[in-house]
């Protein structure tokens, strides 16, 4: 090793301390944005100490450094306009597009590392197996996310998608990829294999997306994280980076400890989210339409809603799916606001599968200036609940549901919101259907729940205004 | 090569040791961003892409250096930015009421 890639390589595990900091300072809202900060700049010096390192030891051609300005400035340019003006209601979607572009690039990386090394001697093991594992996982990445992203987008539909044979065709694909693969790590210098490799994985990746729910989306996507990190970590193998390994390991254990606790939140197992066919999509579209008996419901009217929140002491708001799929995330602020104005004590809980994923919820509610001080995490959530007179649920269905303390259904042990400990609930949602786990909520028909059947942000807007009748102002 | 394929493995495993303990500790509350922010860091396979241009000697490899830096770069500068965006709603201690929220719905076709 010389001095010159010494020092460069101190300076990787420099750019690999400020990414370790500023995830740390990820744990707190106030220090998070720092955090996100100091990440980004050991991004500029890991790119920037690479960049040197390349000019210095290597000798390329002047054609291969004008492709990458290219390629950077027209990817540079998509990323932040895409950045710059997505909905806070479409994040997820744009957390995957931005996954399946790594898992591409960092399979491009290793397919470039191959193909470079095709016209002479067969590659070293060290390298080769490194290129293929990242050539398969990258591709399987790229092609996985952009379904992921076109579900939750709903430009792909979100129930299962699934054809005679599925399982079969992807079963082949992937053994197709690896066969592939370890031909092309013995025979060492052939790049078709490696084409092959490439096309099997990506067929790979869309049929293993395809058969899972929408409601299911928002996991795949973190596991492909995860994946994508690891392909990362390959691509450093491949070409001797520690940069690359590293962030690609940090990134591989976020997403994988995500991806388990967002399982847990489910209440669903990662491996039968992955087989498929389960996760009924949008609870809105596709849920199964066995409606209660609405006889022993107490229907409200928005006019009822207010009475209770006008004269209560301490309100809880429970925002499930329904609020995020409506963007009732500003009309929600603005009756708790009004409610705070008038000396009601105000607080949301929020589960951690609320919205479309984990910490979801917290950016819209964020986005229309809710302090994050009210919003209340499942533990101090359930506490608070002893102590509420009104528990408003706006468009949420299972994560709530007393069942999940029983034995013997779907929801069974499924960590859930004590709304049932309110002296009152009001539930606002569209029908009696249920939601993604396809059963009834006994509380839907308990004496000291009424319902109030509309859309949410119509409905939120219409008991504001009913509320404005009753408080002073 | 085995010795340096050796001290990346080491690199690797404590690496993936440090992410779990890193990430274990942040709240369900800001999962979001940190999915978004861990998103960004594997943006650093620009690094890699880099690599790739000064190694670049065939139509093929000019092709794929294209191809690997415009994804990689859309992932680092589209991966921090949205972060930031989220992140700053997060910190904002001023609210000013009605500016941004009107400035959203009108960009919101339902």
């Amino acid at each position: 090793m010389t001095l010159f890639a010494f020092v460069i390589g101190v300076v990787f595990l420099a750019a690999a301390t400020l990414f370790v900091v500023g995830l740390h300072l990820m744990r707190l809202p106030s220090t998070a944005r720092r955090g996100n900060l100091i990440s980004a700049g050991g991004m500029a010096i890991a790119v920037i100490a690479t960049i040197v390192f390349s000019l210095v030891t290597a000798n390329g051609s002047w054609i291969g450094w004008l492709a990458l300005v290219l390629g950077a400035a027209a990817g540079a340019a998509f990323g932040i306009v895409r950045a710059r003006t997505v909905k806070m209601t479409d994040i997820p979607q744009l957390v995957s597009i931005f996954n399946a572009v790594g898992g591409g690039a960092a399979a491009a990386v290793a397919f470039a590392d191959f193909v470079l090394h095709s016209s002479g001697l067969r590659l070293d093991l060290t390298s080769s197996i490194p290129i293929v594992l990242d050539v398969v996982i990258g591709s399987v990445t790229f092609s996985g996310s952009l379904i992921a992203a076109g579900k939750l987008q709903g430009v792909i539909s979100g129930s299962p998608i699934t054809f005679p044979g599925a399982r079969i065709v992807n079963v082949l694909a992937i053994v197709i990829a690896l066969a592939a693969g370890v031909f092309a790590i013995v025979v060492g210098n052939n790049v078709l294999l490696l084409v092959v490799v490439l096309l099997a994985s990506l067929l790979f990746g869309v049929l293993m997306v395809l058969p899972i729910g929408g409601a299911d989306a928002p996991v795949i996507v973190s596991l492909l994280n995860a994946f994508t990190g690891l392909a990362v970590a390959m691509a450093g193998f491949a070409i001797n980076n520690q940069a690359l390994i590293i962030a690609g390991a940090l990134v591989g254990a976020a997403g994988t400890i995500l991806t388990l606790q967002m399982a847990k939140a489910m209440n669903r197992s990662v491996l039968a989210i992955v087989l498929g066919g389960f996760g009924t999509g949008d609870s809105s579209s596709s849920a199964p339409d066995d409606a209660q008996d609405l006889s022993n419901v107490r229907e409200l009217t928005a006019d009822d809603v207010a009475v209770q929140l006008a004269y209560a002491q301490h309100v809880m708001i429970v925002p499930g799916y329904g609020l995020a799929a409506a963007q009732a995330q500003h009309e929600i602020a603005e009756l708790a606001k009004l409610l705070l104005a008038h000396g009601i004590d105000v607080k949301y809980a929020i589960h951690p599968v609320a919205g479309r994923m984990p910490g979801h919820m917290n950016v819209l509610l964020a986005e229309a200036n809710v302090p994050y001080e009210q919003m209340l995490q499942l533990d101090e959530a359930n506490v608070a609940f002893d102590n509420c007179d009104v528990a408003l649920v706006v468009g949420a269905n299972d994560v709530y549901n007393p069942d999940a303390r029983k034995p013997g259904n779907p929801v069974s042990g499924m960590p859930i919101l004590d709304v049932d400990h309110a002296k009152s609930v009001v539930i606002l949602k569209r029908s009696m259907r249920p939601g993604y786990a396809g059963i009834s909520n006994p509380l839907f028909t308990d004496p000291k729940t009424g319902m109030f059947f509309a859309d949410a942000k119509k409905g939120i807007a219409d008991i504001t205004a009913a509320v404005k009748e009753y408080v002073p102002s | 090569m085995i010795a340096t394929l050796f001290g990346n493995l080491a690199i690797f495993v404590l690496s993936l040791l440090v992410g779990v303990e890193v990430i274990g500790k942040i709240p369900s509350t800001l999962h979001t961003p940190m999915m978004s922010g861990a998103n960004a860091i594997h943006g650093v396979v620009l690094a890699g892409a880099v690599i790739t241009a000064s190694l670049a000697n065939s139509p093929l490899g000019y092709a794929l250096t294209f191809v690997a830096g415009a994804l990689a770069a859309a992932n680092v500068f589209g991966g921090y930015v949205v972060t930031d965006r989220m992140l700053q709603m997060f910190t904002r201690r001023a609210p000013a009421p009605s500016a941004a929220p009107t400035a959203d719905d009108q960009k919101d076709p339902s």
